[in-house]
């Protein structure tokens, strides 16, 4: 439905629908903020969003925003996150948990194929069970980033994915601009944040109890209008939104400026400039081995990255074996598996593969899809279960590079 | 109809259990269902959880639950061994000895006084071993118990020819896959996860306990690593040893981490020793 | 998935270089969609190798089908699983599908055991094919270790048809035993048609390694390294296009013996192989560094890749 459909109504201060267009703005209050679920719910959509469970905070179900996390903000380290309460803390000022867009995009078992055997001959069935449309509330510019690269792999190759593809196309994003950062993040050398720039529904900017909402498409604009329709919502001045971008600069220009405090998490940054080179000319770098000593090859890196993509298929049959389905699912570097020709795996050992992982992320995956795969979210560096840090493996590379011939 | 079975024999199972709760028995058992078709393609000749009838063998597979644990044991498994063409063990017993296997680091005759009203009348070795110490072993299953459907895949490829569908890779894949939150990171609380095969689909973190290693070490382990990071978070020794030492203590690369938590002097980091 | 490769010609379009954008393969839906086949003759090359004739169930899916040599299929067994396997048929011919597939894995094991009349899925054909289109008026020279000559049959039923297009073709195939050679009852057919064909044979030598004549019995063919072969191939110079595929470690030794004698190394091809799930580009499994063996492979220029193909363990 087109904003411009709903009947006009009575508008004292605040801006009726016709005003909720791409690229204004407008103040939404936390209660309002449930009318823009309810509204995203009655349009036949799964709504998740961030809550407290299980010792972090985790994308779930959402139906109402007293379930988001008022007061939590998250601390993260090598190997490390706990939750406390805040007082002074809003809505959204935990920063990243394990769960990104990937757990729902490009989930951890996807059925990608159904196959009947009748009269001893095989054919592939056609219809996929469907999935109700998915909208996300709190998605931060970090993930946006890593949404677009998954894009990249999933969407913008040869092949597309038609299972990425039918959420990705029903996908309504309500972005949030953080304004924390955890030690661990550092979206700020990426360039992937922390302000959201783009490639959102909606995106929010927490004020003390309520939100400075960008609208980011006519959709966004039309859910808006739904929560706004009988109650218009004030419109934000131009002071009121340069305010808002400004918290963001001012939390990058932090972010920029943090140094090593004694006693606290090391704050991360990662020097990008010639990164794929560096790594591709230090293949052989005694490094690799000197990680590995630490490195478990649990996986965890590679699982809670929000671009990761590796995958395998398994092949589920029911009792007869002529039902057939075709499961994807996530699959990792770490594992013997991923690198397993004719019995034996070609990356044998645990240096082997975290190079692999390392030089896929930050090097190879600039040749395959024209951008690094790393969106400096963190997650990989704080769900470590031996709090290995990325960045902190490229330094050393990048302190003692030993004489090498040219980039491959 | 004609009986097939008449001109294809139907391959021979049996079912042998040594020292052991029965459990991985009870999950063939609980597995009815497909047992019920297990049972239409194969003969079970021995299967004592199941029937008390006993056929003698050849057999063409062997299923075999529990630890090696008394002399007795050490001369019937090389019977069984004789017996079957495949031998498969299965449960944490069969494969790494057990919780019983605990008593390998104490004394026996300790354990026999203050467990027995009557020690002299117990006959039990100094250790709980597992199978393949004593006889070579197709393939090893792992788990406490042993998953019901895991099962079904080696007992089905070993009946095929293929090599059974069994992850070797962590339970770190588990908990990520099912979007558990990790009880390590998250709450501090040392876990094996991270060096345990998975299988259990995350049973314990799932229920925001901390894996206890029920399927034996994964595929590739750096527990010196593992331990050495929570001894930096806070957990003592003694705690480690013990998380270590549990049901499959005693398999290799478990044993060896508990000997050394046990043996170096506290508090020395992985990174202090690198 | 089908290429949107045209029927007549479509070879001469195809670019040769290392990582070639120019092979338009705009999605035609579902890259998992499979077709089935059925398993029309099944021929044992060699013990333990067996080739499979595959005839699609769907005329319309006959109809479009094209590959160009070089490139590979997907063969699914639905409950068992599915492999990578080079398409050894010819290409001119391309609805009467060969593959030669040594039974080494669940999935190629399970495919043993199938049976003429049986059926399967199949998906594709995907990834880079063999440069000769493009490489007319030079000597070619095709270098097989093993099972590898299994991805150059179609390229060898193509230049055997069209020999005059070329200055000379040379096929050498080396195996570790003579009962391990393959397509032996083709070479005087080969022969026949303008080709040079050598086989040879190392017994239990490994690459680099010295061979034992007296342990081959029974073989009055040549006894040595496939490289010892390829040195003595007369028309190896800065003419020559080379095409190998084997063991990483044969390709490398090959390559080396080839630029020794003038070849360029934007003129050696080599196809990789590597574990891989979906073909074509999105589950990671084939990465060779910075490429997926599926789509940007499995043909490679040694130029490009020549600097990771001499890291251990990448």
């Amino acid at each position: 439905m087109h904003p411009e459909n709903h009947p006009t109504r009575p508008e004292p201060r605040g801006v009726g629908s016709e005003e909720l267009s791409v690229g204004a703005s407008v103040w939404l209050p936390l209660d309002r903020l449930q009318g823009v679920i309810d509204a995203l719910r009655a349009d036949g959509m799964r709504v998740v969003g961030p809550q407290v469970a299980e010792g972090a905070v985790v994308y779930r179900d959402l139906e109402r925003t007293s379930d988001l996390p008022l007061g939590w903000i998250d601390e993260q380290d090598g190997g490390r996150y706990r939750l406390t309460q805040q007082a002074e803390a809003g809505v959204f000022d935990h920063v990243v948990g394990p769960h990104s867009l990937k757990n729902f995009l490009f989930p951890s078992r996807d059925t990608i194929g159904r196959f009947l055997r009748e009269d001893g001959t095989w054919k592939q069935l056609e219809d996929l069970p469907p999935e109700p449309p998915l909208a996300v509330l709190g998605v931060r510019a970090c993930d946006l980033a890593g949404l677009a690269i998954q894009d990249r792999v999933f969407l913008g190759g040869e092949a597309v994915d038609p299972h990425y593809r039918r959420r990705r196309e029903s996908l309504f994003l309500v972005a949030v601009n953080c304004r924390r950062a955890a030690a661990t993040c550092f979206c700020h050398s990426t360039g992937c944040g922390p302000a959201v720039t783009g490639g959102f529904d909606l995106a929010l900017t927490e004020f003390s109890g309520r939100f400075l909402c960008d609208i980011g498409s006519l959709r966004g604009a039309e859910m808006l209008a739904k929560a706004a329709a009988g109650s218009p919502l004030d419109r934000c001045t131009a002071d009121e939104v340069q305010r808002a971008r400004q918290q963001s600069a001012a939390l990058e220009q932090a972010m920029h400026a943090r140094r090593e405090v004694p006693g606290e998490p090391r704050p991360r940054s990662m020097e990008m400039e010639g990164l794929r080179d560096l790594l591709f000319n230090n293949l052989e770098h005694a490094r690799w081995d000197d990680v590995a000593s630490r490195c478990l090859s649990c996986t965890n890196c590679t699982l809670v990255c929000p671009t990761c993509f590796c995958a395998s298929v398994t092949e589920v049959a029911d009792l007869s074996g002529d039902h057939v389905e075709r499961e994807r699912h996530w699959a990792s570097c770490f594992t013997l598996d991923h690198a397993r020709m004719h019995g034996e795996s070609v990356r044998s050992s645990t240096a082997s593969r975290y190079r692999q992982w390392l030089t896929h992320k930050l090097a190879g995956w600039i040749d395959q899809f024209g951008t690094s795969g790393c969106t400096g979210c963190g997650r990989c560096i704080t769900w470590c279960p031996v709090g290995i840090d990325l960045t902190e493996e490229v330094a050393a590379i990048r302190d003692a590079p030993p004489p090498q011939e040219a980039t491959p | 109809m004609a009986d097939r079975t008449a001109s294809v024999r139907k391959p021979r199972l049996a079912v042998f259990k040594f020292a052991s709760c029965d459990g991985c028995q009870l999950q063939l058992l609980d597995a009815c269902g497909q047992l019920m078709q297990l049972a239409d393609r194969v003969e079970i000749a021995q299967f004592l959880e199941a029937s008390s009838r006993v056929d003698p063998g050849p057999y063409d597979l062997g299923l075999v639950e529990g630890s090696i644990s008394t002399a007795e044991d050490v001369e019937r498994i090389q019977a069984i061994r004789r017996d079957c063409r495949f031998l498969v063990t299965i449960g944490a017993c069969a494969t790494s000895g057990g919780i019983q296997a605990l008593r390998n680091w104490g004394k026996i005759d300790e354990f026999l006084s203050a467990v027995y009203a009557s020690p002299e009348t117990i006959d039990a070795l100094a250790t709980s071993t597992p199978i393949a110490d004593h006889v070579p072993v197709d393939f090893e299953l792992r788990g406490c118990p042993v998953d019901p459907h895991q099962l079904l895949d080696v007992v089905t490829s070993v009946l095929l020819g293929r090599r059974p569908k069994v992850p070797s890779q962590s339970v770190c894949v588990e908990c990520k896959s099912r979007g558990t939150v990790c009880v390590a990171v998250a709450r501090g609380i040392p876990c094996l996860g991270p060096v345990t095969q998975a299988g259990c689909g995350a049973l314990c973190p799932t229920h925001n306990r901390e894996c206890f290693g029920c399927y034996g070490p994964a595929e590739a382990v750096n527990l010196v690593s593992l331990t050495g990071f929570y001894e930096q978070q806070g957990a003592s020794r003694e705690h480690l040893t013990r998380l270590v030492r549990g049901i499959n203590g005693y398999s290799e690369a478990f044993r060896c981490e508990s000997d050394r938590l046990q043996e170096e002097p506290d508090g020395v980091s992985t990174r202090e020793r690198a | 998935m089908m290429r949107a490769v045209p029927r007549e010609g479509a070879e001469q379009t195809l670019p040769g270089g290392a990582f070639p954008s120019g092979v338009a393969t705009a999605p035609a839906g579902d890259p998992w969609r499979a077709h089935a086949v059925r398993i029309e003759g099944i021929v044992e090359e060699v013990p333990g190798v067996r080739s499979y004739d595959l005839r699609f169930l769907d005329d319309a899916v006959a109809r479009d089908y094209r590959f160009v040599p070089g490139q590979f299929n997907m063969l699914h067994l639905p409950g068992i699983g599915e492999a990578a396997i080079s398409i050894s048929s010819d290409p001119a011919e391309p609805a009467q599908l060969a593959h030669t597939v040594r039974a080494v894995g669940n999935v190629t094991d399970a495919l043993a055991r199938m049976r003429v009349g049986e059926t399967l899925m199949l998906r594709g054909p995907f990834g880079r094919p063999w440069p000769i289109a493009e490489r007319t008026g030079r000597d070619l020279v095709l270098v097989a270790g093993g099972l590898g000559l299994a991805s150059q049959r179609a390229a060898i039923r193509q230049l055997a048809r069209h020999r005059e297009r070329y200055s000379s073709v040379t096929v050498l195939h080396g195996a570790k035993e003579p009962a391990s050679l393959l397509y032996t009852s083709e070479y005087e057919a080969w022969k026949a048609s303008g080709l040079v064909v050598r086989g040879s044979v190392d017994g239990l030598a490994d690459q680099g390694g010295t061979v034992d004549a007296d342990a081959i019995p029974a073989w009055s063919g040549r006894v040595g390294l496939v490289t010892d072969l390829l040195s003595e191939v007369t028309t190896l110079s800065e003419r020559t296009t080379l095409l190998c595929c084997g063991p990483d470690p044969m390709m490398t030794a090959v390559a080396d013996v080839a630029m020794r004698r003038g070849v360029a190394a934007d003129e050696i091809f080599l196809s990789l192989e590597r574990n891989m799930a979906c073909a074509v580009r999105h589950c990671g499994l084939c990465q060779f560094g910075p490429v997926f063996v599926c789509q940007d492979g499995p043909v490679f220029s040694y130029a490009a890749i020549a600097p990771f193909l001499r890291v251990p363990h990448l």
